[in-house]
C-alpha cells in the first residue's frame, strides 16, 4: 500500500516536471554588440525569467558593421530570432524586407504610442497606421566642451556658448595653430562622418529656415538658397575661420579624448566614452540656438518581434517586448546605458541633472529623420561637405547634388 | 590491367580530391557568378529574376564605379612601373657592395612578410596631420609644408600607392638581385674590353639580360596593383574610399555592393568587369612585351 | 691613373652604400614608430617625440590579458587557421606536383593548366559565391569557413611539380620494385627528397594565410571569430581611435611573423627568388 502510495507520488511529480517542461518556452533575442546594453539585457532577462517562469530567453549579440548582413542572411532563411533590436534608421529596410511583424493592435496602436513616446518615436514607427516595433531609449545632440581648455583660452569654463554666432566666437578663441599656421587645436570638431552629418541634417537647416524633408521624408528639399546658407555656415568654419576640419586628430571623438579639440557636437550615447577618460573636464550644454530657432536630432534603437513567430514563441515574445519597454526598465537603462527614457513623463523626472539635462531639453525639439539606407544617406552629406572643402564646389551646387543622390536613394527604396 | 593502365588509376585516385576542391572553390563559382550577374540576386530580394545585362549598365553607368576603375587604373600604371624601377636601381646598388647585402636585402624585405593591415595602420597613422603625425612633423621641423595625404582628394592616392609600393619594393629587389647574380661575369667583361663603358654595359648588356624576370615582375605587380582592397579599406575613413571616391579601388566598390548594399548580382557584373580588365592587361603585356633573350 | 681608379671606384661604393641606408631607414622607421608608440600611453602617443618620456607596458596588458580584450582569441584562430591551411596545403600541393611530374597518363597536361589557370580567378569575384556557400552550409563563423578556399594552391602545385620533376625516377622504381604501396612510396621515398621545397612552401603558404583579409573578413561575422589581421582593422569604431592600443595591436599582429622571418631568413629570401626565377 504504502510502495503503490510512493509510485502514485512518484508519477505525479514526474508528471508536473514534465508538463512544466513541456512548456517552457525559449525565445531568442538579438541586439548589437555594446558593453553596457548587453550587461543590462543579462539583468533584465535574468528578471523577467523569475516573474516569468516557463519562458526563457536567450541573448545574441553582433557587432554594428555587421548586423545587417547577419539578419540579411539569417531571417530569410528562419534562422532569426524572435525578439530583435535595431536602430530606428533600419525600420523602413526591415519593414519592407518583410522581416518584421505587425505589433497586436490592441497594445500597440496610434493611441498607446502618442500617450506613451516622444512625438518624432510616434512619428517614426508609424508605417501607414501599422507599428512593428517599440523602443525603450532615445539619445539627442547636444555641445559638449573642455572646461580646461575653455580656461586656457580665457574663457569662462562655465559658460557654453549658447547661439550659433557664440559657438562660431568662442571656436576661434579656442583654435591654436603651430609656426607654419597649421590646425593642433581644434576649437570646434567638425565630423560630418560622426554626428555632424545629422547636426547639419536636422538642425541648421531648420534654423537657417529650411525644411529638409517633406514630413514622410520621401522628398529632399534641402537644396534651397537657405539651406546653402546653412551648409555655407558650416564649412566657412572649416575653410575660412579654420576651428577645425574633417578627420583632424583622426575624427572627432579622438581629438575630444585627448584634449585637441576645445567642443564637439556629439549624442548622449558619449558620456560612458567620456567618462572613462582620465583627467578630462568637460561640460554638456544645449545645442546653440540660432535665430531663436532651436532643433535637435534624436535617435533610438527600437525593438520588434520578427516575422514567422508564432503560438506559444509569438505570446512570449510579446510579452518580452512589453517588459523591455516598461517604465521601471526606461529608467534602469538610462541610469546603465545613459540613453534617455522614451516616455517624456519619465525623462521629465531626471530634470535636475546637470548632464542629462541638456540631452532632456534637446528631446523637445528633436526629429529623428527617416533613414532608408543610413549609411548611404550620411555619405550624401559627407560628400557635400567634401565638395564645398575640397573641390571648391559652390554650397548651393553641393547641396543639389547631394539632392539628387539622395532622392535617386529614397526613391529606388520605396518603387 | 596493364601496368601503364594501372599508374593511370592511381594518377586519377591521387587526382580525385584536389581536382573535385578545385571545381568546387575555383570553377564552380567562377561560373556561377558568371550565370548569377544576369540575374537581379541580391539578399535583400526574395525572388531572383534573370534581368539580361541590367546590371552590367547599371554598374558602367555607375559614376562611382567609372571613378573606381579609374583609381584602379591609376595605381596600376604608376605603381608598377614606380616599383620596378626603383627596385631595379636598389637590386644594381646592392650587386656592385662587397658587404652587408644579406644585412639590406633582410630589411627591404621585412615590410613585405608583415600583414598589409599592421603596416597600413601605421602608415595611416604616420601620415596624419599635425599634431598627430609624425611625417607632417618630420616636414614642418624642416621648413617643407604640412601635407594632407590621406584627406586630400589629390594626394590621397598617391599615398596609398606609396605605401604599396614600399610594400613590394624588398619582394621585387630580392628578385631581381637573385636574377643580377645569375648573369655570368663574363660578360660585362667582355663588354668592357669591347669598350663599352659603365652605363652602357648597364643599358645594353645586363638590362636585356633582366628581361625575363623583369616582365614577370611587371605582370605580377600590375595584376597585385590592380586587385589592391586592404589598403584602401584600412587607410580611408569608414573603409569608404575616399575622400570623395578618390581613393577607392574596384575591388572595394565590389566588396562594398555585396556586402554593404547586399546587391550580390551588381557585385558579381562589377568583378567580372574587374577580371576581363586584369586579364587583358596580362594578355596584353604578354604579347607584347615577353621577349626571350638568348646569349 | 690606378688612384683615380681606386678613389672613383670607392666614391661610387660609397655612394651606394648611402643611398642603400636611406631605403634602409625608409623600410624601418614606420617599424619603429610603431613599436615605439606601443609603450605610450594615451598621453603620450600625442607627442612628437621618438621614444617614450615613460614608457608603459599596460597597453601590451591591456590587448593581452584584459577580460574585455580578444586580441588573444583573434591570436588564436589565425593560428588555428594558417596552421591548418599550411598542414593541407603541403600534403595535397606535393601530392599534385608528384602526380603530375612522375605519372603518365591521358589528360595529363590538360588537368595541369586547368589549376594553373586557376591562379587567374581573382579572389574578388569568388568571394560572393563563396559566402553563398558557407550561408547555405550553415558554416558561417566557422573556421572550416575561414579556411577552405586556402586548403589547396595552385601555385604551391607548380612549384612542387617543379621541384618533384628533379627526382630521379629509379628512386620510385626500385621502391615500386620492392612492392611498396603508392602512397607509401610517397609519403616515405618522394616527400623526403623535396623537404627544403616543403620547408618553402609551408613558410610561404603560413606568411600568406596569417596576413589575408578580404575573405577572412566576409567570413567572420562574430568578433570571436576573427583572424588577427580583421580583429586589427575593426578595433577603431564608434569610440574613436585609440591609437596606443592599435599600435600595440599592429606589433602583435607583426610579432610570430618577425621571429619566423629572422629564424628562416634563407629560406624565405631564397624562396622569393625562386618564385622569380622560376616564374
Amino acid at each position: 500500500m504504502k510502495r503503490i502510495r510512493s509510485v502514485i507520488l512518484l508519477i505525479a511529480l514526474l508528471s508536473v516536471v514534465a508538463i512544466a517542461g513541456a512548456q517552457t518556452v525559449t525565445i531568442t533575442y538579438w541586439q548589437y554588440f555594446y558593453e553596457s546594453k548587453v550587461q543590462l539585457v543579462d539583468e533584465l532577462i535574468k528578471n523577467f525569467e523569475k516573474a516569468n517562469p516557463g519562458i526563457k530567453v536567450e541573448q545574441v549579440t553582433f557587432p554594428y558593421e555587421s548586423f545587417n548582413q547577419k539578419v540579411a542572411a539569417s531571417i530569410p532563411a528562419g534562422e532569426g530570432p524572435d525578439v530583435i533590436t535595431l536602430f530606428y534608421g533600419w525600420l523602413p529596410m526591415y519593414v519592407k524586407a518583410g522581416y518584421l511583424q505587425e505589433l497586436p493592435k490592441s497594445d500597440f496602436n496610434k493611441a498607446y504610442f502618442d500617450k506613451t513616446y516622444y512625438p518624432f518615436v510616434a512619428e517614426s514607427v508609424d508605417f501607414g497606421g501599422k507599428y512593428y516595433s517599440a523602443p525603450t531609449a532615445v539619445r539627442t545632440l547636444a555641445l559638449i566642451w573642455n572646461k580646461k581648455l575653455f580656461r586656457e583660452a580665457g574663457l569662462d569654463p562655465n559658460v557654453p556658448p549658447k547661439t550659433l554666432d557664440e559657438l562660431a566666437a568662442y571656436a576661434k578663441k579656442l583654435s591654436k595653430y603651430d609656426s607654419q599656421g597649421n590646425l593642433i587645436q581644434a576649437g570646434l570638431a567638425m565630423q560630418p562622418t560622426g554626428q555632424g552629418h545629422s547636426w547639419i541634417r536636422e538642425v541648421l537647416f531648420r534654423q537657417f529656415g529650411n525644411v529638409p524633408y517633406s514630413a514622410d521624408y520621401r522628398k529632399v528639399t534641402y537644396a534651397d538658397a537657405k539651406g546653402a546658407a546653412a551648409l555655407k555656415w558650416y564649412t566657412d568654419l572649416i575653410t575660412k575661420d579654420k576651428v577645425g576640419y574633417p578627420n583632424f586628430a583622426t575624427d572627432d571623438v579622438t581629438a575630444f579624448k585627448a584634449g585637441k579639440a576645445a567642443m564637439n557636437i556629439d549624442g548622449s550615447f558619449r558620456i560612458a566614452t567620456l567618462n572613462a577618460v582620465k583627467d578630462l573636464e568637460w561640460g554638456v550644454a544645449e545645442l546653440p540656438s540660432y535665430n531663436g530657432i532651436k532643433s535637435n536630432y534624436a535617435s533610438y534603437w527600437t525593438h520588434g518581434i520578427v516575422d514567422g513567430v508564432k503560438g506559444k514563441q509569438l505570446d512570449a515574445s510579446i510579452k518580452f517586448l512589453k517588459y523591455i519597454t516598461s517604465p521601471e526598465v526606461q529608467e534602469l537603462w538610462l541610469q546603465k546605458v545613459g540613453e534617455l527614457p522614451a516616455t517624456p513623463a519619465l525623462s521629465e523626472k531626471y530634470k535636475n541633472d546637470p548632464v542629462i539635462l541638456p540631452f532632456l531639453k534637446g528631446l523637445a525639439s528633436a526629429k529623428a529623420s527617416l533613414f532608408i539606407d543610413e549609411a548611404g544617406q550620411r555619405n550624401v552629406m559627407v560628400d557635400a561637405v567634401d565638395e564645398v572643402i575640397l573641390k571648391k564646389v559652390d554650397p548651393l551646387q553641393a547641396l543639389k547634388n547631394a539632392a539628387a543622390k539622395e532622392q535617386k536613394l529614397i526613391d529606388d527604396f520605396w518603387k | 590491367m596493364t601496368l601503364a593502365t594501372r599508374r593511370s588509376i592511381t594518377a586519377y585516385s591521387f587526382l580525385a580530391i584536389p581536382l573535385f576542391f578545385f571545381i568546387c572553390v575555383r570553377f564552380g563559382p567562377m561560373l556561377y557568378m558568371m550565370a548569377m550577374s544576369f540575374t537581379n540576386w541580391g539578399l535583400m530580394r526574395k525572388v531572383t529574376t534573370f534581368i539580361g545585362l541590367e546590371n552590367y549598365k547599371t554598374v558602367l553607368s555607375d559614376p562611382v564605379f567609372l571613378q573606381a576603375l579609374g583609381n584602379t587604373l591609376r595605381y596600376a600604371i604608376l605603381g608598377a612601373p614606380i616599383v620596378i624601377v626603383l627596385s631595379l636601381c636598389i637590386a644594381l646598388l646592392l650587386d656592385t657592395i662587397p658587404k652587408g647585402k644579406g644585412l639590406f636585402r633582410l630589411i627591404y624585405v621585412l615590410p613585405y612578410i608583415t600583414p598589409v593591415v599592421a603596416v597600413s595602420w601605421v602608415w595611416r597613422w604616420m601620415y596624419q596631420p599635425p599634431p598627430l603625425g609624425v611625417i607632417n612633423a618630420i616636414l614642418v621641423a624642416i621648413g617643407i609644408p604640412a601635407g594632407e595625404f590621406l584627406n586630400s582628394t589629390t594626394q590621397a592616392l598617391p599615398s596609398i600607392l606609396g605605401v604599396n609600393v614600399w610594400v613590394e619594393l624588398g619582394y621585387c629587389s630580392t628578385i631581381f638581385l637573385a636574377g643580377l647574380q645569375t648573369i655570368p661575369k663574363e660578360l660585362n667583361e667582355a663588354a668592357r674590353i669591347d669598350g663599352a663603358k659603365g652605363r652602357q654595359v648597364l643599358f645594353k648588356v645586363t638590362i636585356p639580360l633582366l628581361a625575363p624576370i623583369t616582365f614577370f615582375l611587371v605582370v605580377m605587380e600590375g595584376i597585385q596593383f590592380l586587385r589592391i582592397f586592404t589598403q584602401v579599406y584600412n587607410m580611408s575613413m569608414q573603409a569608404m574610399g575616399g575622400p570623395l571616391n578618390s581613393t577607392k579601388s574596384a575591388a572595394l566598390y565590389i566588396y562594398q555592393k555585396a556586402f554593404t548594399n547586399f546587391e550580390m548580382a551588381q557585385a558579381g557584373s562589377a568583378s567580372i568587369i574587374l577580371f576581363v580588365i586584369i586579364m587583358a592587361v596580362t594578355l596584353f603585356q604578354m604579347k607584347f612585351l615577353d621577349r626571350k633573350v638568348n646569349y | 691613373m690606378k688612384r683615380r681608379i681606386f678613389l672613383r671606384r670607392n666614391a661610387g661604393i660609397a655612394g651606394a652604400y648611402f643611398i642603400l641606408m636611406i631605403f634602409a631607414i625608409l623600410m624601418i622607421f614606420p617599424f619603429i614608430w610603431m613599436l615605439m608608440s606601443s609603450f605610450k600611453d594615451a598621453t603620450q602617443i600625442f607627442k612628437m617625440k621618438l621614444l617614450p618620456t615613460s614608457p608603459t607596458l599596460d597597453n601590451y596588458r591591456y590587448i593581452l590579458f584584459s577580460e574585455s580584450s580578444k586580441f588573444p582569441q583573434w591570436f588564436l584562430n589565425s593560428a588555428i587557421v594558417a596552421t591548418c591551411t599550411t598542414i593541407s596545403v603541403l600534403f595535397f600541393d606535393s601530392l599534385l606536383g608528384y602526380t603530375l611530374s612522375k605519372f603518365r597518363f591521358p589528360g595529363k597536361k590538360a588537368i595541369f593548366l586547368l589549376i594553373i589557370s586557376t591562379l587567374m580567378i581573382p579572389t574578388e569575384m569568388l568571394v560572393i559565391p563563396w559566402y553563398s556557400m558557407i550561408r547555405a552550409m550553415k558554416w558561417v563563423n566557422t573556421y572550416w569557413a575561414i579556411m577552405f578556399p586556402g586548403m589547396i594552391s595552385a601555385f604551391g602545385v607548380y612549384l612542387m611539380r617543379q621541384f618533384m620533376s628533379t627526382i630521379p625516377d629509379d628512386l620510385i622504381d626500385a621502391a615500386r620494385v620492392d612492392g611498396q604501396g603508392e602512397l607509401r612510396i610517397f609519403l616515405t621515398v618522394v616527400l623526403p627528397l623535396v623537404s627544403p621545397a616543403l620547408a618553402t612552401l609551408a613558410i610561404f603558404n603560413f606568411i600568406g594565410n596569417w596576413n589575408s583579409f578580404l575573405w577572412p573578413l566576409i567570413a567572420a561575422s562574430k568578433p570571436r571569430m576573427f583572424t588577427l589581421p580583421v580583429g586589427l582593422a575593426n578595433f577603431s569604431g564608434e569610440a574613436g581611435s585609440d591609437w596606443h592600443y592599435i599600435m600595440t595591436g599592429a606589433t602583435v599582429a607583426m610579432l610570430p611573423l618577425v621571429i619566423i622571418f629572422l629564424i628562416f631568413q634563407k629560406q624565405i629570401v631564397k624562396g622569393i627568388a625562386m618564385t622569380g626565377l622560376k616564374g
